[in-house]
């Protein structure tokens, strides 16, 4: 496997691992095989343009990710000082 | 005004989403082996120093300092501050473990490490997050502008500079209240002020080559001797479970004698 897209794919991976750690339903046992098993999916995916677009799709994963890690901090310290 | 200094207050406390236990002395709560991150408030303070960078420029704002009062360990949440963006860190090394700090360190001899720290680095301006969701005191920022004899801005739902002038709009009982001041001055950031960024995988990598100075509470000659003892932690009361009733008469005499009619 040589494309061009092999760094930023591994980067966009790690970057995902490392948020799934603060994940609700569990690191080991519910985000690390969920992450994979859609990793695996786009194995066979050989044309530039389709790999990018996985790629887009992961940015928007990660941006919804620390959306959510924001709301459930900014939430819980809502209702312990707030309500 | 221009070559502006921040000093960011960064504490670190144990995680938001742990549920807290109280240790088997009743003196304290239990520190080992629980995740620790940084005092959420206080991201919020970085993240407003990082936000007056970004809208005055680095020529106004020359660098934002991110310092903590705490065990060895503490210099974790001084990446975490350094990954959001600060250009350094300074560590003021208290204590061996978390179990540790919480016994030595009161907001007073924060407020005092703080001072020697000011007096050093002479910034413009100090936040702080408006208490730690440890021990919830609220007193480190007042007490510093109290020792430094500056004015303060507490619990800041928003804040502008311009030049040396300081505005800062606060949250209070039953409204808004707005107050300026002049530089240099303390200021603490309440829950509504921004959202604080998510320090990501490679800017944590960048910060651990960003600078990070160590002092001890000796070598800034300040005496963090504890003034208040604590005398007993104790749980909240575990909540009563509710229970069915068949009928409306049954009912009547539970609120009875609940006192409820």
């Amino acid at each position: 496997m040589s494309n061009p897209l092999k760094y930023q794919v591994r980067d966009l991976y790690k970057k995902l691992l490392f948020l799934g750690r603060e994940y609700p339903s569990g690191y080991e046992n519910f985000f690390r095989p969920k992450l994979k098993a859609a990793f695996l999916k786009n194995r066979d995916l050989k044309n530039y343009h389709e790999i990018k677009k996985a790629i887009d799709l992961g940015e928007y994963v990660i941006k919804e990710l620390e959306t959510l890690y924001y709301l459930r901090k900014y939430r819980s310290l809502k209702r312990s000082y707030y309500n | 005004m221009s070559n502006l200094k921040i000093l960011v207050g960064c504490k670190r406390v144990i995680d938001f989403a742990v549920k807290v236990r109280v240790n088997s002395a009743k003196k304290a709560v239990e520190t080992a082996n629980i995740k620790h991150s940084l005092n959420p408030f206080d991201e919020i303070a970085v993240e407003e120093a990082l936000r007056l960078r970004e809208k005055l420029g680095n020529n106004v704002i020359k660098e934002v300092i991110a310092l903590t009062c705490g065990p060895p360990k503490a210099q974790e949440q001084l990446r975490t501050a350094l990954a959001m963006g600060a250009d350094r860190a300074i560590h003021v090394e208290v204590g061996k473990d978390d179990n540790d700090v919480a016994n030595i360190l009161q907001p007073l001899a924060v407020a005092k490490l703080f001072k020697a720290i000011v007096e050093k680095e002479q910034p413009s301006l100090v936040i702080f997050g408006k208490q730690a969701i440890d021990d919830d005191a609220s007193q480190t920022g007042q007490m510093l502008a109290g020792l430094l004899n500056w004015p303060q801005a507490t619990f800041a739902s928003k804040v502008e500079l311009n030049g040396d002038k300081l505005t800062v709009t606060r949250e209070v009982d039953g409204g808004l209240e707005t107050i300026s001041s002049k530089l240099p001055a303390v200021v603490t950031t309440d829950l509504r002020l921004n959202e604080p960024r998510f320090a990501t995988l490679p800017n944590i990598m960048k910060a651990k080559k960003k600078p990070l100075v160590k002092f001890t509470p000796d070598q800034l000659s300040v005496d963090i001797t504890p003034r208040l003892e604590t005398i007993s932690v104790v749980e909240p009361p575990a909540r009563q479970g509710g229970s069915k009733v068949g009928t409306v008469d049954e009912l009547i005499s539970k609120l009875k004698e609940a006192g409820a009619l």
